[in-house]
């Protein structure tokens, strides 16, 4: 097995588990290559050949409309054949080991899983089983990563502002639960953006968060100033039921992004989010819908990152790389 | 070996075009060398003719040996390809594969009322039935050698001819 298990020998992506590592060359070419695939959209057939004939298995043991959707449609662009397995009511649900699932899947010959989990860590556990000519990728696992969530993020703040070198970005919100807001740390810190910011109650702020090299934030007030991009997570409702917060209003309040706030940014500042959203709660509707916002956009692009991952890690195996 | 000037290449190609062209052509280069001829061309045909660029990396027939290229340049065809005569370009004609995907690739945008090729040389090698309606020049060439168009610093095109290392 080589050093990495996201890259072959010769340093091409071989899965996809995290940002966390990976090289600034890699993520550059994910963000290149999903720039050729964009306009595949506005085609009469917004398909092409490269996956043709591969089997691709969602395997979704968490449920998830967005990622999964954009997911399929990415593979089928890519002329692969989709199976979406509804784990939920399939055999896991009868006692059978994650690895026991994926191999039975294997010997249908599945050529990709893209892999949705609530335990951190295991689609690098899949990866670490399956064949030389299987690849894997992770579509959210536990509190660990959303890579290609991390991946349509950057390409959105590329094509919006050029680039990263002179940016000053805030994370806002729920980053103690956000496998999110780790694939956007790493990944805007690895692109080289000088000023990553996150900004949240100390309640919902991960105890290490300083080693990974942001500036943290509790005010909103202090914590927007001046931003270029302003991207907003998810307040999970079941965390409301804990000591973590006061009440949903309260937490509007505070740090619900609201237009009076957005004022603190720079004018041409853009707003992101990962969805599904909150109205009202860490986002006011004048602002979701607003001049700034670039939410639906993100969803678009995410299907030409998604196809980028998946032509690249199938063409690693194509090529015999060996895992 | 003795190269021809591209430049002469391209002069020649264009008289050749000329009175073939049809009031609606569109002219389609492959990336990269492809489109410094198409805009060459374009410049001593003298009219406005529509152009695009095409990038078969999608479209290649080695992905499943060798992988995505690595640095894929978006496909751009800013005009309708339905019905239109299309005049595809590129700098050499060898195996005809790159021909083969560059079709697919513009059906997948329309169905063009016809495609001819133009190219400025034949190199022989042909893997597929595919022939230029315009070429200038013919060369034999080893497998081994490999010929391809250039761009200098001062934006001047120039034919490299090169030697290929056996690899491992």
């Amino acid at each position: 097995m080589s050093r990495n298990l996201q890259l072959t020998e010769d340093g091409r992506l071989r899965h996809l588990l995290t940002l966390d590592g990976l090289p600034p060359r890699i993520l550059t070419e994910i963000l290149d290559t999903a720039e050729s695939f964009v306009s595949v959209g506005d085609r009469e057939v917004k398909k092409v050949p490269l996956l043709r004939g591969k089997a691709v298995f969602n395997l979704f043991f968490e449920s998830s409309t967005r990622t999964r959707t954009t997911f399929e449609i990415a593979a089928k662009r890519l002329s692969a054949d989709v199976f979406n397995l509804n784990i939920a009511v399939s055999a896991t649900n009868k006692g059978e080991t994650l690895l026991d699932t994926v191999a039975n899947l294997s010997a249908m010959q599945a050529d990709m899983f893209v892999v949705r989990h609530a335990s951190s860590g295991a689609p690098h556990l899949i990866a670490q089983h399956v064949a030389p000519h299987i690849s894997v990728v992770n579509a959210g696992d536990g509190r660990c990563a959303h890579p290609t969530q991390g991946l349509l993020d950057m390409f959105t703040i590329r094509h919006y502002k050029g680039g990263f070198h002179n940016l000053r970005a805030a994370v806002v919100g729920d980053v103690l639960h956000s496998r999110v807001a780790r694939s956007q740390i790493h990944a805007l810190t690895t692109l080289g953006c000088p000023e990553v910011r996150v900004v949240a109650p100390k309640t919902l702020l991960p105890r290490d968060v300083e080693s990974m090299g942001v500036h943290v934030h509790q005010k909103m007030e202090t914590g927007i100033k001046d931003c270029d991009v302003i991207i907003m997570l998810r307040l999970q409702n079941e965390r409301m039921q804990g000591s973590l917060l006061p009440s949903a209003g309260e937490y509007y309040k505070h740090w619900g992004l609201t237009p009076e706030k957005m004022k603190l940014a720079k004018p041409d500042a853009i707003v992101m989010h990962p969805g599904p959203m909150n109205r009202g709660v860490e986002i006011a509707s004048d602002v979701a819908d607003g001049k700034h916002s670039v939410i639906l956009p993100q969803v678009t692009f995410g299907i030409a990152v998604r196809m980028a991952v998946m032509s690249m890690v199938a063409g690693s195996t194509a090529a015999g790389g060996n895992a | 070996m003795n190269l021809p000037d591209p430049n002469q290449l391209i002069d020649a190609l264009a008289s050749q075009i000329q009175p073939q062209l049809k009031p609606d052509t569109a002219l389609l280069g492959i990336h990269t060398g492809g489109v410094w001829v198409m805009d060459a061309l374009a410049a001593r045909l003298g009219v406005d003719l529509p152009k695009g660029v095409l990038d078969i990396a999608f479209y290649r027939d080695d992905f499943s040996r060798i992988g995505l290229h690595p640095q894929v340049k978006p496909s751009k065809i800013p005009f309708d390809v339905a019905d239109r005569p299309i005049l595809l370009i590129d700098d050499v004609l060898y195996t005809g594969r790159t021909v083969r995907a560059a079709l697919n690739l513009i059906f997948d945008y329309g169905r063009p009322a016809s495609v001819q090729l133009a190219v400025l040389i034949d190199r022989g090698g042909r893997e597929l039935p595919v022939c230029a309606e315009f070429m200038e020049a013919r060369m034999d060439l080893e497998p081994n050698q490999n010929i391809s168009l250039e761009k200098n610093e001062d934006g001047r095109l120039q034919l490299m001819l090169k030697q290929q290392v056996a690899t491992a």
